[in-house]
C-alpha cells in the first residue's frame, strides 16, 4: 500500500495549514478596508468560538454529556496561561532584543507553551468534573457543571494573585489570527479523526445507550471521563489563545451565559455535527456585530436604542422551533448537501430527530 | 483450559429487591458449543438472570462464575472481556448509528487503540481499522445486512433489528451467546428461520449460546437442554422430552395442578 508514514502526512497538512493561515493572516492585514483591527477582532473571535464549540460538541454531541461548564474550563486554561506569561515569560521575553529573531522566538514558544499549559489544568479540571458524570445523567449532569463553572468564576473572584475582581492586566498581545485559527484547525482535525475512530464510536455508543454500550465491553466511566478532558483541554487552550488576543482577563467574562452560548452554537449546528459546529459558531459570532446597523432602522422615537440582541434571541427560537435538530441535525454539511443522491440510492434515511432523546 | 470446564456457572445465586426475591438459589453451567433454552412464564425472572449474568444486577447470594473466574467485583464491560455477550429483549441498538457501526461498536474490545493513535492515525489505527471493518462486513454478510450497512439502525425493519443485535453481539467473539427473547415480536416463519440462524450460529462460531425464549415449541426444536423458572425457582431442568412430560412445568405454565390437567 502506498500509504505515507503517518507523521509525514500529518506534517505535510500541518504545513499546509500553516502555509495558508500565514497567507490568510498577510492577505487580511494588507486588505484595504478601514477599521480593520474591528473586523480582525471579530474574525479572532470566530476562531476561538470555533474551538469551543467544537471542543464542547465532542462532550455534548458525540459522548452526550450535557456538560454547561465550558466558560470554566475556558477561564481556567485563560488565567493560567495569563497567569504564567505575565509573571515568568513576559519579562523573559521583554528582557531580549527587540523585534529581533529570538525575541519573535521566545514569544511565540512562550505562547505555545502557556497555551498547552493553560489546557492542560483545564484538562485536569475536566478529569474531575468527569468523574462525577459516571453517576449522574441528564439534567442533573449540567447542573453540576454549571455549578462548577460558577466555583471557578467565585475561585477567581477571591485570588488576588490574578487579579481577582480587579481583573488580570498587562497580558502581551502574542497571540492573533494564525494562533487562533491553527488551534481551531487542530482541534477540528482531533474531533474529526476521534469521532471516525473507536474512541469516537464508543463515544457514540455511551451517547445512543449506556447499557448497551457497557454490554459492548465499552468502558462507559472512561470513556466519558476521556470526553470531559478532551473537550476540556481544547476549551483551555482556547481561553489561552484569547487571553493573549484581550490582553485583559475578568472573571465577568466568563458567566455562565458565555457557557450557554457555546451550548447554543452547539445545539444550533446540530448535536454531533462538527461542520455544524464550526458554522453554527461563525454565525452566533457574527450575527451580534452584523445586527448592529439595525438600530438605524428604527423610528425616531426609538433613537438611542439598540434592538440587536432582541433580534439576536429572535432568530434563535425561531431556528430552534422550524429546526429542532439543529442545522445539519447529527450530519456534517456535505452529508447534508449530497442527501439527494443518498435517499435515492435507499441508503441514510433522512429522517433524524430531535437530538435529544 | 481444560476444553470441557464450564464456561458459565452458577452457583446458589439468589437475588432479592426488598422483600422480593426474584431468583432463588440458582445453580446452573454452560459448556463449550451447548445450546441452552431457558423457559419460563412472564415475571418468572428470566431476564433478571441475564442481568445478574451479565453483571448489571449483583446477586444478594451466590456466585457467578465466567471462565473459572468470579464475576462478583466485575464491571459489565469486564464481563463482556471474558467472553459473554448478549442482546435485549426490548431492543438495544445504537439507533442513531449505521448498521456498520453497531457492529463495530461490538468489537469494540478486540480494535481498541489509544486517542493518540486515533487522532495522529498511526499504523496501528489502521491495522485496527481495516480489521474491525473487514470482520463488521463478514458478520454482515451472514446476517443478509450487507446492503444496509450504511442505513441508520433505527430505519432497519424490526425483524432485522433483531438480527443486527445479535450481530453486533457476535462482534465480540464471544465464548458464550446470551439470547433474551431474540424471536419477541416476530411472526412464525421469520421466528423458524431466526432458530435456524441461531442453530447455525451455534456451529458456525462455536460458541455456547444460553436462550430465553417464551415460545415452548421452539425452545424445544433446537435446545439440548431447558431450564425451566418459576417465580424464581428452578423447577425443571432437562432434555426437552423429559421437560415435555414434567408435571411441574405442565402446571406452571397450564396454571393448575397436574392431576386437573390430565383430566
Amino acid at each position: 500500500m502506498a500509504r505515507l508514514p503517518w507523521w509525514l502526512r500529518d506534517l505535510i497538512y500541518l504545513v499546509f495549514l500553516v502555509g495558508l493561515l500565514v497567507a490568510l493572516s498577510y492577505g487580511l492585514d494588507s486588505l484595504p478596508i478601514g477599521g480593520m483591527a474591528y473586523y480582525n477582532r471579530i474574525i479572532v473571535l470566530m476562531g476561538v468560538n470555533i474551538t469551543l464549540a467544537v471542543s464542547l460538541n465532542i462532550i455534548n454531541g458525540h459522548a452526550g454529556q450535557f456538560s454547561l461548564g465550558h466558560a470554566g474550563f475556558m477561564a481556567i486554561g485563560a488565567y493560567f496561561a495569563a497567569f504564567l506569561t505575565v509573571t515568568f515569560f513576559s519579562p523573559y521575553v521583554d528582557k531580549l532584543p527587540a523585534d529581533s529573531t529570538q525575541q519573535w522566538i521566545a514569544q511565540n514558544s512562550a505562547l505555545v507553551v502557556a497555551m498547552i499549559a493553560g489546557g492542560t489544568l483545564a484538562a485536569i479540571a475536566g478529569y474531575l468534573v468527569g468523574l462525577p458524570s459516571l453517576r449522574l445523567r441528564g439534567d442533573y449532569l449540567a447542573i453540576v457543571t454549571l455549578g462548577f463553572g460558577e466555583i471557578i468564576r467565585v475561585l477567581i473572584l477571591n485570588i488576588d494573585q490574578i487579579g481577582a475582581a480587579r481583573g488580570l492586566s498587562g497580558i502581551p498581545k502574542w497571540s492573533n489570527f494564525f494562533w487562533v485559527f491553527l488551534l481551531a484547525g487542530i482541534t477540528i482535525m482531533i474531533s474529526w479523526r476521534l469521532v471516525n475512530s473507536s474512541v469516537g464510536r464508543a463515544f457514540l455508543a455511551v451517547r445512543e445507550d449506556q447499557i448497551a454500550a457497557e454490554a459492548m465491553g465499552v468502558d462507559t466511566t472512561k470513556y466519558k471521563v476521556k470526553a470531559f478532558i478532551i473537550g476540556s483541554f481544547l476549551a483551555g487552550a482556547a481561553g489561552g489563545l484569547y487571553a493573549h488576543y484581550m490582553m485583559y482577563l475578568n472573571p465577568t467574562m466568563f458567566m455562565f451565559d458565555k457557557s450557554f452560548i457555546v451550548v447554543a452554537m452547539v445545539v444550533l449546528g446540530g448535536l454531533g455535527s462538527i461542520s455544524g459546529s464550526v458554522v453554527a459558531a461563525i454565525i452566533l459570532t457574527f450575527l451580534p456585530e452584523g445586527l448592529r446597523p439595525v438600530k438605524d432602522l428604527l423610528p425616531a422615537s426609538m433613537a438611542g436604542r439598540d434592538p440587536r440582541m432582541v433580534i439576536y434571541s429572535l432568530m434563535l427560537i425561531a431556528l430552534m422551533l422550524t429546526r429542532p435538530q439543529g442545522l445539519f441535525g447529527r450530519r456534517e454539511l456535505w452529508e447534508v448537501l449530497t442527501r439527494r443522491k443518498d435517499s435515492t440510492g435507499g441508503k441514510r434515511d433522512e429522517k433524524s430527530g430531535p437530538p435529544v432523546s | 483450559m481444560n476444553d470441557n470446564a464450564p464456561i458459565l456457572q452458577a452457583n446458589g445465586v439468589t437475588i432479592r429487591f426488598g422483600g422480593l426475591t426474584a431468583v432463588s438459589n440458582f445453580n446452573f453451567e454452560i459448556r463449550a458449543h451447548e445450546l441452552v433454552g431457558l423457559i419460563g412464564p412472564n415475571g418468572a425472572g428470566k431476564t433478571t438472570l441475564f442481568n445478574m449474568l451479565t453483571g448489571v444486577y449483583k446477586p444478594t447470594e451466590g456466585t457467578i462464575m465466567v471462565s473459572g473466574q468470579p464475576t462478583a467485583e466485575l464491571k459489565p464491560y469486564e464481563i463482556t472481556a471474558l467472553g459473554v455477550a448478549r442482546t435485549f429483549q426490548n431492543i438495544r441498538l445504537f439507533k442513531e448509528l449505521t448498521v456498520l457501526d453497531n457492529v463495530k461498536i461490538g468489537g469494540h474490545i478486540h480494535y481498541k487503540y489509544s486517542g493518540t493513535s486515533a487522532v495522529l492515525h498511526t499504523n496501528r489505527f489502521h491495522v485496527a481499522e481495516d480489521e474491525a471493518e473487514a470482520e463488521a462486513l463478514k458478520l454482515l454478510d451472514i446476517f443478509d445486512l450487507r446492503d444496509r450497512a450504511e442505513s441508520y439502525a433505527k430505519n432497519l425493519p424490526y425483524g432485522d433489528q433483531r438480527r443486527l443485535e445479535i450481530a453486533r453481539a457476535l462482534a465480540a467473539k464471544p465464548k458464550l451467546l446470551l439470547l433474551d427473547e431474540p424471536a419477541a415480536g416476530l411472526n412464525d416463519s421469520e421466528t423458524h428461520a431466526l432458530m435456524e440462524t441461531i442453530h447455525d450460529i451455534r456451529d458456525r462460531f462455536d460458541i455456547a449460546i444460553l436462550l430465553i425464549e417464551h415460545n415452548m415449541e421452539l425452545v424445544m426444536g433446537i435446545c439440548e437442554r431447558i431450564v425451566v423458572l418459576n417465580f424464581g425457582k428452578t423447577i425443571a431442568v432437562g432434555t426437552p422430552d423429559e421437560i415435555r412430560a414434567n408435571d411441574a412445568v405442565i402446571e406452571a405454565y397450564l396454571g393448575e395442578p397436574a392431576e386437573a390437567a390430565h383430566l
